[in-house]
């Protein structure tokens, strides 16, 4: 099936019965990134369940997180939501003092329709503490779409002028109408990919999410923004139609092709003339060869699970292997336009079949598929990857994808790192002559 | 609304679902948003179960709200039905269900007329119940849903089987080292010469429920699974059963005499005397162990203990009654069980806490300075802060706590699991003594000033040097307690001196 050529993407849309983490997962990542917020949950026990099991050790380390949770007496409107909200914020306040506070809204807060949007105002008055409210819960959005909201709501907090001009230098010297990049990434990534922007000689003013909450950049009419990650097309929208900035839609710097085609998007945006992008990428791809060797004329199947799918998909098709599916909880078009476009042009490039794009897969159906075709790689969330692997299926964990560094030329290594971990680990036991594990069929 | 950071007991859903998914070919569908089904995580990775878990959601988003999700779940049962055949499906609501108010019991009988499967709606209450309290309900609803069906139809085996038997009940999937107590209950009553009639609901097949009045009596490992259903059992078909857990020497030798009791009183002739001697002194090690002399080393040290009620209770028990250990406090966070609990320990420990605060657990623990603690997961990180050595009791568990190799908490062999365990928490009995008297081989800086201790207080040099002298894991406590006898008589610089003053006033 790898000669075959098809030339469109096809798009599917399933029945949504898939496994993914609820977005409120974003405070994970997020209290770290943004070191002088606190963000509180407003959910139930579900919700503090899965946060708690699934931030595991992060747990005990005094997380600057906390639920409120909801009782019979919230539910019923028995008690008042303001007074409520009011107590543990003032709490919040006194323990921590932070600089903002986050309203995580979860579906409980939807369906009795708590007006968070109304009470944070009042109370930021009342209290003088920011406070930011976003509606990241599961009946909306799955896993990485939580970071998505919350930035959407940043995006409005961001300041139209500077409060003391001599602090940013950048501004005045940038010789570009002021480029703000937005998604939230590692500290080092972030300075990884600020670099290779200034080799051409284009300054990023700033980035959304800031270190903290007080150094949020400034955004004005007229800026351009660009994305990080493929799943931020609420921040972007709001970008664009609240702040009256321009995107530039590029494909996401994963990967070296990714990378080097984001880095010529903005360039061309900034009518500059990149240099020596096309020997860095070559340089790159000739290091990674070690890792490429081993799965090249591989096949991969993505479950779909955290949106990152089509920008890896593409990468692992650059690096020879066939993808067979490319599971996704939801595909905004225009968003991932310049990343769709680069996985066609992958696909010509190295004469491979277009994968089929699942929107809202059926997992059920999904394991059916991997039975018949049988990939070399599966790309999935923890609930299947034993199942998987005790019937002789390579499983890689997607969620480890959400949290390692895998953006830049730098950090493509550690993308096959994760992908070719099974596969070696698997090589060496497969020897052993033990496939299956299970019983079951 | 309530601040809360992390709970011991999760949502009622999961206790459904780790009844459901524990029987053999029961499907549960959670009535959830997606991502609620984050239980399929925990079982594959705390159990690394190797097949997939039988639990799917009918997802509950925007459209369902707008238009209700009849059609959906019916539709979802349906599905499952056919694509799996199961014997049951269990529908499971969850908390975002309990304000949806939409009438799931509906939903079901309208799915049970077109599925070969039955069909019952988990009668639980999110805002009503907990994780524990939810799974014993389900199991007993269950239960109940069978045994009325086999009654109806005239296929109850009532007919006792020819020799004592048992049900062993409260097996349950995702339970703290159950699997393995499961298999040291089995090795017990084979021993005793008791045939095991059904375990449930591990493994189980629901089908085979209208055999389970044919055993002599039931059989409660654990307080928070199983004793509903034991109780139905008792009144609808006069089985009686047993709940002390055989967990310790001395409750494992309590609950064989009142099984010899209750097998006895229905015909029985049996004597276990010579059984639980012989185990006591010559099998089991832990007896033993305690009369060692390494163990005297034990006596009269200071721990705390917390968990589920079950094995709070009995680990207090032990440390108390088997090893002569002074349990300052022990506490659990099923609230529910309050009353059986502190009748259970009252004697054996100062002070019973009930509370599922673990901040309130965690002052606690810092104020009592205990030599070693036993508890969750959550008491083991407190200890960790604290510089307390901690071993772990009792759910909730990370993966660490399923072990591969056989550590059972139950019966004589889990008795040698236990002192271990125990053992091994203090520091080396022996060695803590020798490092005293030597001043320790560690000069590593003390890690930490634990959460009570606020403000800080100057150390001259040598009086720093001095309390590097002292073994590491008593340390802290030595420099908090000259720290606050210090704070007390208003010194700010800790001297020679002060060190020895507060070690003869303050020693505890
Ligand atoms: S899906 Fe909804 S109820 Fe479940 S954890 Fe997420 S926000 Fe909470």
């Amino acid at each position: 099936m790898s000669t075959a050529q098809s030339d469109a993407l096809t798009f599917e849309c399933e029945t949504g019965n898939y496994h993914t983490f609820c977005p409120i997962s974003c405070v994970s990542w997020l209290y770290q990134k943004i070191e002088d917020s606190f963000f509180l949950v407003i959910g139930t026990k579900t919700c503090g369940y899965f946060l708690q099991n699934a931030m595991g050790v992060m747990i005990f380390a005094e997380p600057r997180y906390a639920m409120a949770e909801l009782e019979e007496g919230d539910i019923s409107a028995k008690l008042n939501d303001y007074g409520e909200l009011r107590r543990l914020c003032l709490q919040i306040k006194k323990d921590r003092n932070p600089s903002v506070i986050f309203w995580i809204g979860t579906c409980t807060t939807e369906i009795i329709k708590m007006d968070l949007e109304g009470i944070a105002p009042k109370l930021e008055a009342e209290i003088r503490v920011p406070i930011v409210v976003a509606r990241a819960n599961g009946l909306d959005y799955a896993f990485t779409q939580g970071e998505d909201t919350v930035l959407a709501a940043m995006a409005q907090r961001c300041p139209l002028n500077l409060k003391n001009q001599s602090d940013n230098t950048s501004l005045k010297t940038s010789p570009h109408i002021p480029l703000v990049l937005f998604g939230s990434l590692p500290d080092p990534v972030v300075t990884q990919l600020t670099m290779e922007l200034k080799k051409q000689g284009i300054f990023v003013s700033g980035w959304l999410p800031s270190k903290r909450y007080t150094e949020l950049p400034v955004i004005k009419e007229g800026y351009y923004v660009a994305g990080v990650n493929p799943f931020l097309s609420r921040t972007a929208t709001t970008l664009m139609r609240r702040r009256k900035t321009k995107l530039i839609g590029a494909p996401f710097p994963i990967g070296p092709d990714g990378t080097r085609a984001w880095i010529e998007k903005i360039c061309s945006v900034m009518n500059v003339k990149p240099i020596g992008l096309e020997d860095r990428e070559k340089a790159i791809w000739a290091s990674l060869e070690d890792y490429i060797s081993l799965i090249r004329g591989k096949s991969v199947f993505f479950m779909g699970d955290n949106l990152l799918e089509v920008s890896l998909a593409r990468f692992l098709t650059r690096c020879g292997m066939t993808v067979y599916e490319i599971g996704i909880p939801y595909m905004d078009k225009r968003y991932q336009a310049a990343e769709l476009a680069l996985l066609k042009a992958t696909c010509d490039k190295m004469n491979v079949m277009m994968p089929t794009i699942v929107e809202k897969p059926d997992n059920y159906n999904q394991v059916d598929r991997i039975r018949d075709l049988k990939p070399d790689l599966v790309i999935t969330g923890m609930a299947h990857a034993n199942p998987l692997e005790a019937r002789g299926i390579n499983t890689k964990w997607s969620v480890e994808f959400t949290f390692a560094q895998i953006h830049g030329f730098t950090n493509a290594r550690d993308i096959l790192e994760l992908v070719t971990r099974p596969l070696r680990r698997n090589l060496s036991l497969s020897e052993l002559g033990w496939d299956v594990y299970s019983k079951q069929s | 609304m309530k601040l809360a950071y992390w709970m011991y007991a999760g949502p009622a859903h999961i206790g459904t679902l780790r009844i459901a998914s524990s029987f053999k070919k029961v499907h549960a569908i959670m009535h959830a948003p997606l991502g609620d089904d984050y239980f399929n995580v925990m079982r594959s990775m705390l159990e690394r179960d190797r097949d997939f878990t039988p639990v799917t959601a009918s997802v509950v988003d925007r459209h369902v709200l707008a238009r209700g999700s009849q059609e959906k779940v019916v539709e979802n049962i349906t599905r499952k039905d056919r694509e799996e055949s199961p014997d049951l499906v269990i529908l499971t609501p969850t908390c975002t269900s309990s304000i949806l108010q939409e009438d799931l019991q509906n939903f079901v009988s309208r799915a049970s007329i077109e599925t070969e499967a039955d069909v019952l709606l988990a009668d639980v209450n999110h805002y009503r119940v907990n994780e524990l309290q939810a799974g014993d309900r389900t199991l007993e609803q269950i239960v109940t849903f069978y045994m009325e069906k086999a009654k109806s139809n005239n296929q109850v085996l009532t007919q006792k089987t020819k020799t004592p038997s048992v049900n062993i009940i409260g097996a349950v999937s995702l339970g703290f080292h159950n699997q393995h107590d499961i298999a040291e209950l089995k090795r017990l009553f084979q021993d005793l010469d008791i045939q095991i009639n059904q375990i449930i609901p591990e493994n189980a097949s629901v089908q085979d429920l209208k055999k389970l009045p044919s055993a002599w009596f039931n059989f409660i490992p654990y307080r928070e699974t199983g004793l509903m259903t034991a109780r139905y059992l008792e009144k609808e078909f006069n089985m009686p059963y047993v709940d002390i857990t055989p967990m310790g020497i001395v409750q494992t030798a309590a609950c064989i005499r009142s099984i010899q009791q209750l097998v006895n009183a229905l015909g029985a002739a049996v004597d276990y005397e010579k059984y639980i001697d012989e185990q006591t002194r010559f099998i089991s090690q832990s007896a033993w162990f305690s009369r060692s002399i390494d163990c005297q080393n034990l006596t009269g040290k200071k721990a705390i203990v917390f968990g589920d009620a079950t094995h709070a209770a009995a680990i207090t028990r032990i440390l108390h009654q088997e090893m002569g250990i002074h349990v300052a406090w022990c506490g659990t966070y099923c609230k529910y069980d309050e009353e059986w609990f502190k009748d259970q320990v009252q004697e054996f420990c100062d002070e019973v806490i009930v509370s599922d605060d673990h901040g309130l657990i965690g002052d606690l623990i810092a104020k009592t300075e205990p030599a070693a603690i036993f508890g969750t997961q959550m008491e083991r990180h407190i200890g960790k802060r604290l510089n307390i050595p901690c071993g772990v009791i009792s759910s909730p568990v990370h993966i660490q706590n399923f072990p591969l190799s056989y550590r059972p908490f139950l019966g004589y062999e889990g008795t040698n699991q236990i002192a271990d365990l125990v053992y091994n928490s203090f520091t080396l009995g022996m060695e803590d003594h020798l490092l005293e008297i030597f001043g320790g081989h560690d000069t590593t800086e003390a890690l930490s000033i634990g959460i009570s201790a606020v403000d800080s207080i100057n150390w001259s040099e040598e009086a720093q040097k001095e309390l590097n002298k002292i073994p590491g894991f008593v340390r802290g406590k030595v420099k908090r307690n000259t720290e606050k006898f210090a704070r007390d008589c208003s010194k700010n610089l800790i001297t020679l001196e002060v060190m020895y003053e507060a070690k003869e006033k303050v020693s505890s």
